[in-house]
């Protein structure tokens, strides 16, 4: 008899956590879908209506979500493949070779990755304008290269899962260092690129404090940058604030449900070694 | 072997390897030193100059750091963002560890299902939280939180511009995106704790609360410190939650220290005082990360 309460005492707690997770996401697509006037009565809407077209295309004619969207795309991906890339090849380096100063370099790595990047924010905005970089994708997508965490863990994979002995065998038969790096080394942690993929990419589209101070101007903003533009339209129409961000957000919520154990294994996984 | 490590082949090689080593880190670093390094070092030289981002910069000692801790709003902001921190954080570590310890019993079906429903709040982005349940928190009797009080018979509260209510919305919007990342945290770390022990425990008569505080906080230590350091470090940089439910007119009730320095340097074009609060920041975070983790590292022994 215990036994049963305990059962559904535990079931209740678990019930209601993920009806507190998912709750959010039916309210915004109940608001999507709803007339800003239905919305702004008492008692508002608790089910979704027949407004999910129209405002959209208030969010259309608001902003360029679609523009957005390409940005916020072509940002997160280029940074990301730029940094699987950069990542891996000294973090390989790291692992496998010998160097001076090798120690102290990855320790003042290792250092930066405790400083807050609000440390920073102001020369590098001076930077950025300096090189004329203001109202550039480039001014969000260079500076999302550096990634000291990702060297960090491309280290501690490949340390312990490319085996010396392969490389050394590489290389007697003639292979160049970076043909061993290419050919030998990235088939192996292709897992370990999994990983630091899913964390930087959502790293980059969800980013606002750094794109909101370089890219100022509406053909470049990216995504969450247009969704707080939303907000500060001139009428203050819920259904179409709503619509956009719903719309902003269940692609990746999709990827998400799809691959939802390879995506909570990298982003806790990530956290944790670290 | 050993002959041939003293040959000047040998010796070559090593120098080739070394070469590589520097190529390889090399597009990195050069990165890293431009934008990573020199900000972050430019920083503590800019705060020490009078300087709007365009014309000459001229050296003002500590006067930046003196008008930042003269001024009465980032004292605010410092409140402010350590009560939302507060608030945001401590219920959902608590929450998280309960919620954890229920999906780790071996009664549970469908623990994926449930283990994705809690982290889809961390897939959101912190904008469209913010706009979310900026909505839910309208100061309105529209609002969903505001027809949930008057349901209850209390009145309505002006979120936006109440001082507790600011928080408390906030503070909501932290503790939802947070709490099922944690979570997830917390169960990977329970999962490496022996069954032996809660069975043991159970057949000693153990409650659910007894097996919580003696076998899995315990055994958990390691993980409640780093969720500590990291909820720590990532409130002190409370930034979009605040923008977007306050929009464009930051109010005093919810600016944060990164509003307040974000303030300095693009809206009043002060670099200089801007420079200084971020450098106050950077040490804030230092001292307030060591504390927590100590005092974590004694509370939990």
């Amino acid at each position: 008899m215990s036994n049963v309460i305990s059962k559904i005492s535990l079931y209740a707690v678990l019930v209601i956590g993920a009806l507190l997770s998912i709750f959010p996401f039916y309210w915004m697509f109940v608001m999507a879908t709803n007339h800003n006037s239905v919305i702004n009565s008492v008692p508002p809407a608790y089910l979704p209506g027949p407004e999910l077209v129209t405002n959209f295309q208030n969010v259309l004619s608001n902003i360029d979500f679609f523009g957005a969207i390409g940005n916020s795309l072509i940002v997160a991906t280029i940074s990301t493949i730029g940094v699987l890339f950069l990542c891996s090849l000294a973090g390989f380096a790291f692992a496998k070779y010998h160097f001076k100063g090798k120690n102290l370099l990855f320790g003042l790595l290792l250092i930066t990755m405790m400083v807050p990047p609000q440390l920073g924010l102001i020369p590098q905005y001076y930077i950025i304008t300096q090189l004329g970089w203001l109202n550039d994708l480039k001014a969000v997508i260079v500076p999302g290269l550096i990634d000291a965490f990702g060297i960090f863990w491309m280290r501690q994979y490949i340390s312990s899962n490319v085996p010396d002995e392969l490389l050394d065998s590489a290389k007697i038969d003639g292979c160049s260092r970076i043909r061993v790096y290419w050919n030998i080394a990235v088939p192996i942690i292709l897992p370990a690129f999994a990983t630091l993929a899913i964390i930087k990419f959502m790293y980059m589209w969800n980013d606002f404090l750094w794109p909101l101070v370089v890219l100022r101007d509406e053909s470049v903003h990216t995504i969450q940058i247009a969704l707080r533009g939303l907000i500060d339209a001139y009428v203050k129409d819920n259904g179409m604030i709503l619509s956009g961000t719903f719309w902003a957000t269940i692609p990746l919520v999709l990827i998400f449900l799809l691959f939802n154990r390879l995506f909570i294994s990298s982003l806790t996984q990530g956290a944790v070694k670290s | 072997m050993s002959a041939e490590a003293h040959s000047p082949k040998r010796w070559n090689e090593k120098r080739k390897e070394s070469l590589s080593g520097y190529l390889f880190i090399s597009p990195f670093f050069i990165l890293f030193a431009i934008f990573g390094l020199f900000p972050m070092l430019f920083s503590f030289y800019l705060g020490f100059q009078r300087w709007n981002g365009l014309g000459e910069m001229e050296f003002v000692g500590f006067q930046n750091f003196v008008f930042v801790m003269e001024d009465p709003i980032f004292w605010k902001s410092l409140w402010n963002t350590i009560i939302m921190g507060v608030l945001g954080t401590v219920p959902q570590l608590i929450v998280a560890i309960f919620l954890a310890f229920a999906l780790n019993s071996a009664l549970v079906k469908f623990q994926s299902a449930f283990r994705a429903a809690f982290f889809l709040p961390y897939v959101t982005s912190t904008v469209a939280v913010a706009i979310i349940f900026g909505v839910m928190f309208s100061s309105q009797d529209f609002g969903l939180v505001n027809v949930f009080f008057n349901l209850l018979g209390l009145d309505s509260v002006n979120w936006q511009t109440n001082e507790w209510g600011v928080k408390i919305a906030i503070a909501v919007m932290v503790f939802w995106r947070w709490l099922g990342y944690n979570t997830i945290i917390y169960l990977a770390g329970m999962q490496g704790i022996p069954n032996d022990l809660y069975e043991a425990a159970t057949i000693d008569g153990a409650t659910v609360w007894q097996k919580i505080r003696f076998i899995t906080i315990p055994m958990l230590r390691p993980i409640i410190i780093f969720t500590i350091f990291l909820s720590t470090i990532g409130s002190l940089q409370l930034f979009t939650e605040p923008l977007i439910f306050l929009g464009g007119n930051l109010r005093e009730e919810g600016i944060t220290v990164v509003l307040y320095l974000w303030r300095e340097a693009f809206s009043n074009m002060a670099f200089g005082t801007a420079s200084a609060s971020a450098i106050i920041l950077f040490l804030i975070i230092i001292v307030f990360a060591t504390v927590n983790s100590l005092l974590a590292n004694k509370v939990f022994k």
